[in-house]
């Protein structure tokens, strides 16, 4: 058994112990890691039903959908970013921030770079917030917003798909190239084709970490900053195709990569064809045929931990255990709520949901404790966690 | 004496020497002036703050010139102590217990600390860019460190001195003050916050600044004050209800001609107000009133009742003591801010008291009973009985009783005295000597013509012709005729206090660049800036001709071969495009950029303000290569 698989067992063996389980507790946050399950209780299959009773353990939300028609900024949402109380959206028409049940919005009249915001960091350290934009990045601290572009800075793009905030250092990634801004010096540093392994310099994502740093890049694959070396690594689809995958399993499952999240020392890579997951030795791809993944085109991922991530689809948002799926979506056909279940066994059954995010079209993700906030292409929705034993009962 | 001590009266020595053996002054004497007693070169105490300790028996004194913490009885004054710490302090804080004081040395990066009982430094702790102030938490887990070069506030584990992070304040940030209950820090800053954009012709906007605040529990910003039309902004003060705070700063008016000091005043010397005695909008008033002005408020304390509220005035050489009610009275029945009403501050201001030369820290008994001055160049404290408002005492530090040239020069240069009703003085735009991040319109022109970006002062000596046209040919001319005409609006200088005046300015060195090593190794970027910056051919290969390279006009250690060039800055309204090659000495510290501050960043000079590459064959240049150009620079 690999180590990926050992630690997909063990949040199996947590999810079946839940299902089984007569207390409802409150949900586990989604953001926190998932408690280490005892080895006695790894290899129990308590399922009776068609669908194992872990996969109808999965978590299930009440969503509450915020548009322009109740403050939000703008409905086309391009990211989503949780500070303890506080809710920032990225936007097509602003920067969105949720707090005490009102919005306010931040635009290029507040000095903000551009109205449209692409991606969103939290410094959790001081608490400012980083927003890449389609012209520039912008800082914003208790309110002052300070900006960066091409012409005033070391940026070396305006168009700032994905920022990242390690340490004392702002990982972004722009439409040309890779930047480092260090906020003690204020040097910036330039990682593109000139100094990296980097084919195309259409950055598209970055995660940090003390470690690592990995940048997603349509086109060129997965890239890896050592922070001790100093050298960078790429990784890319082993069978070089674009438009079918000869080498499942094998290495990084597209070229085009859209997002990357790097947690537990798991990377987890979305592409426009698939998704995969890496532990360093091994690597997993995900791909509709075989998962429960609802469509390869996937926007962005974000991994909970080692065996738990979301990923935000064309169609519908995903959360996958381990093991076992869930997706969260309108209905395709009907746009009713709906939400699905898939188990390790391929089983597929639907749960009674009464509300479901505001679009199939999911752009982002992040966690408020057991909550969720998804970013979607028309409106923000606000998943709320509901006791998932109720939500069995209630299951025909 | 310390190392530092020795170190400095050298340099003093050097430098003295050196100004009267070449230059345009030579042959000239160091013989006494209107205030100069003597030419030797002379170390000074200069005391810039002042603390109790908390029983309130002792007297801290922080010594900027000496690198010392002086420590008096608090009852007879009498010295008990001199504690060395490292170069040019310029703030420190007790810790919550008083067991600890720390010391902020501004040129060293570092903070002392020293042990209160045994009045010694135990520690040295390396620390950011600049250190300026530095206050505790209440609870003894944080030290907040401003750092006037990178901008922001360290925080700093209390008992190792490790930092934890840096959270983002104004430019220049330099005071805190903590509220009464320590769950707060305000932080100011002394320059003004760059502008989004340029600020040529057309687009010249009020300058902005802020006042930080910190909630010091979660170390984390948790506000920030706007402080509108203000640039250079000094101490705070929170009352011990926590409902009144105030702040020293100066409101400067940059957007028209300087030349209407003589018809209303150039800079307003101000507070803003803040907290729940105001409202919820801050609320800005006047110190000034008409021909008594109150030029550079600096440091500021509210007595314990909140009955007063006193403001020492670096340029006017003096104190305002302030009726808190009656102030109250008058902003809520304002409303709003009023700093043009020169005739407000006679329904508040009660005394105008005169101390030493430019007083800078205040600080009250904890009784309130008394208020002492720290006299900068001095070195003296002056004691203000706050019951009458009058000058209780005047105590004088240990040190050297002659006033050497350089002394008086600094006095000069720091006092409003000179100009027109005693408006401003030199150290109004070049704060703490420096310059003060301002584009200004300088002379009787009309409106909008000729703008002009302050230039750094350190390091300036030997840099003639002087002014961004060259007009000046040296700094008597600079500093004489023209700053008394244009600036002044009077024409009240002697002889010797010019030539004193110069002298100190030409004593003013450049100080350390945090951007060089250590070791003066360049690091790989700011090697591959070197190449661009003197390189003779571009990135296809073709010859750079010798004016159109970086090298050419930046020359020489100080970065200026001193002619004049255009580098196609010039705007419809300036009267020539031809500009002195400025020094790149410190170059990453002086934003705005170009000569008219078009460029408030360096890139902005070449991204933006370079379109036919007559500032330098730059346009070939690739991103990578314009980032490490700049790190070169930066290092200059």
């Amino acid at each position: 058994m690999t180590e990926g698989t050992r630690m997909r067992g063990f949040a199996l063996a947590l999810a079946v112990t839940a299902a089984a389980g007569t207390i409802l507790a409150q949900p586990a946050a989604i953001g926190q890691k998932s408690p280490a399950a005892p080895a006695t209780v790894r290899a129990a299959n308590a399922s009776t039903a068609k669908v194992s009773a872990a996969a109808r353990a999965l978590p299930h939300f009440r969503f509450e959908n915020f548009t322009t028609a109740n403050g939000l900024p703008d409905n086309h949402v391009f990211a989503v970013l949780v500070d303890g109380d506080r809710i920032w959206a990225g936007t097509e028409n602003g920067l969105g921030l949720y707090e005490n049940g009102r919005w306010k919005t931040y635009t290029p009249k507040d000095g903000l770079a551009h109205r449209a915001v692409l991606s969103l960091a939290l410094d959790k350290r001081t608490g400012d917030v980083w927003a890449g934009t389609m012209a520039g990045l912008s800082r914003i601290s208790a309110g002052r917003i300070d900006t960066y572009t091409q012409l005033n800075s070391g940026l070396s793009n305006d168009v700032v798909y994905g920022v990242s905030v390690e340490g004392e250092n702002v990982w972004v990634a722009t439409a040309a190239g890779a930047c480092r801004l260090d906020l003690k010096t204020g040097q910036w540093s330039l990682y593109n084709e000139r100094n990296t392994p980097m084919a195309e310099i259409w950055t598209y994502a970055v995660s940090a970490a003390p470690d690592k740093v990995y940048y997603g890049v349509w086109g060129s694959g997965l890239l890896e900053y050592d922070q001790k070396t100093g050298r960078w690594d790429k990784y890319d689809d082993p069978d070089g195709e674009n438009e079918m995958v000869l080498f499942k399993d094998q290495g990084l499952i597209h070229e085009i990569v859209t997002s990357v999240s790097y947690v537990d020392k798991i990377v987890w890579a979305a592409t426009y064809f698939g998704d995969s997951r890496y532990d360093g030795r091994y690597w997993h791809n995900f791909l509709t045929k075989d998962s429960g993944l609802p469509s390869n085109f996937t926007n962005f991922v974000k991994g909970v931990d080692a065996n738990r991530a979301w990923f935000c689809t064309d169609k519908g948002l995903a959360y996958y255990d381990g093991a076992n799926w869930a997706v969260y979506r309108p209905s395709l056909s009907t746009g009713k709520p709906e939400m699905t279940v898939r188990d390790a066994q391929g089983h597929v059954a639907a749960a009674p949901v009464t509300s479901a995010p505001a679009h199939n079209y999911i752009l982002g993700i992040d966690f408020q404790g057991s909550d969720i906030w998804v970013a979607t292409a028309k409106g923000l929705s606000h998943g709320i966690r509901q006791p998932s034993a109720t939500q069995d009962r209630k299951e025909p | 004496m310390s190392w530092g001590a020795q170190g400095r009266l050298l340099a003093v020595s050097l430098l003295v020497a050196a100004q009267f053996g070449a230059g345009p002054w030579a042959g000239k004497t160091a013989r006494a002036s209107a205030g100069a007693t003597t030419s030797e070169p002379l170390v000074y105490a200069s005391p810039v703050e002042i603390l109790f300790s908390p029983d309130g028996g002792r007297l801290y004194v922080l010594c900027q010139q000496s690198g010392e913490v002086r420590v008096l009885d608090a009852a007879t004054f009498k010295p008990m102590a001199t504690v060395a710490v490292g170069n040019v302090p310029r703030g420190f804080a007790l810790s919550p217990d008083g067991a600890r004081l720390f010391v902020a040395n501004s040129w060293d990066d570092s903070v002392s600390v020293i042990d209160t009982r045994s009045l010694q430094v135990t520690a040295t702790w390396p620390v950011g860019a600049e250190p300026s102030a530095l206050a505790a938490d209440p609870a003894g887990k944080f030290l907040f460190v401003t750092n006037r070069i990178s901008n922001d506030v360290a925080v700093l584990d209390a008992q190792t001195g490790t930092e934890e992070k840096r959270l983002a304040a104004g430019r220049g940030a330099s005071y805190m003050t903590a509220s009464a209950d320590g769950s707060r820090l305000y932080v100011t800053h002394v320059y003004p916050i760059l502008p989004a954009h340029g600020s040529a012709l057309g687009n010249r906007t009020p300058p902005e600044s802020e006042i930080t605040v910190i909630d010091t529990a979660r170390a984390v910003v948790a506000d920030r004050i706007p402080l509108h039309s203000v640039a250079g902004v000094f101490h705070v003060a929170i009352s011990a209800d926590g409902r009144l705070g105030a702040v020293a700063e100066l409101h400067p008016k940059n957007l028209v001609p300087l030349a209407h000091l003589e018809h209303g005043w150039a800079f307003e010397d101000t507070l803003t107000l803040f907290g729940a005695d105001v409202g919820a909008q801050p609320i800005e008033i006047p110190l000034d009133e008409l021909e008594r002005y109150a030029a550079r408020p600096f440091g500021i304390a509210i007595t314990p009742d909140k009955s007063r509220l006193y403001v020492s005035n670096g340029g006017s050489e003096m104190v305002t003591a302030i009726d808190v009610s009656r102030l109250l009275r008058t902003v809520q029945a304002r409303g709003q801010s009023f700093v043009e009403d020169l005739s407000a501050s006679a329904n508040y201001v009660v005394a105008r008291i005169a101390v030493g030369h430019d007083p800078r820290g205040a600080t009250l008994t904890p009784n309130g009973r008394r208020l002492f001055v720290a006299n900068r160049l001095d070195d003296t404290i002056s004691v203000i009985d706050t019951r009458t408002n009058r000058l209780a005492a005047t105590i004088p530090l240990d040190g050297p009783k002659k006033i050497s040239v350089l002394r008086y020069g600094e006095q000069t240069f720091y006092t409003a005295r000179y100009s027109f009703q005693g408006q401003i003085g030199c150290a109004n735009c070049h704060i703490d000597s420096t310059f003060d991040g301002l584009t200004w319109d300088l002379e009787p022109d009309g409106f909008g013509v000729d703008i002009v970006e302050n230039k750094m002062l350190e390091g300036v000596k030997d840099l003639a012709p002087y002014k961004w046209n060259g007009a000046n040919p040296n700094l008597p001319t600079e500093c004489g005729p023209r700053t008394e005409k244009y600036f002044w609006r009077s024409e009240s200088f002697d002889d010797l206090t010019l030539a004193d005046l110069v002298l100190y300015i030409r004593s003013l060195q450049p100080r350390p660049n945090r951007w060089q090593s250590t070791d003066n190794q360049l690091s790989a970027a700011q090697e591959r800036g070197k190449q661009i910056f003197e390189r003779t051919q571009d990135n296809f290969g073709k010859p750079i001709p010798e004016e159109n390279r970086c090298s050419y006009c930046h020359s020489g250690v100080q970065g200026t071969n001193r002619k004049l060039f255009d580098v196609g800055s010039k705007k419809p309204t300036d009267s020539s495009g031809l500009l002195k090659t400025p020094q790149l000495t410190n170059v990453a510290l002086t934003a705005p950029y170009l000569h008219d501050g078009s460029a408030p960043t360096l890139e902005e000079i070449w991204t933006v303000n370079n379109p036919a590459d007559k500032h330098g064959r730059t346009n070939d240049l690739t991103k990578n290569q314009l980032n490490d150009l700049i790190e070169y620079l930066r290092m200059r």
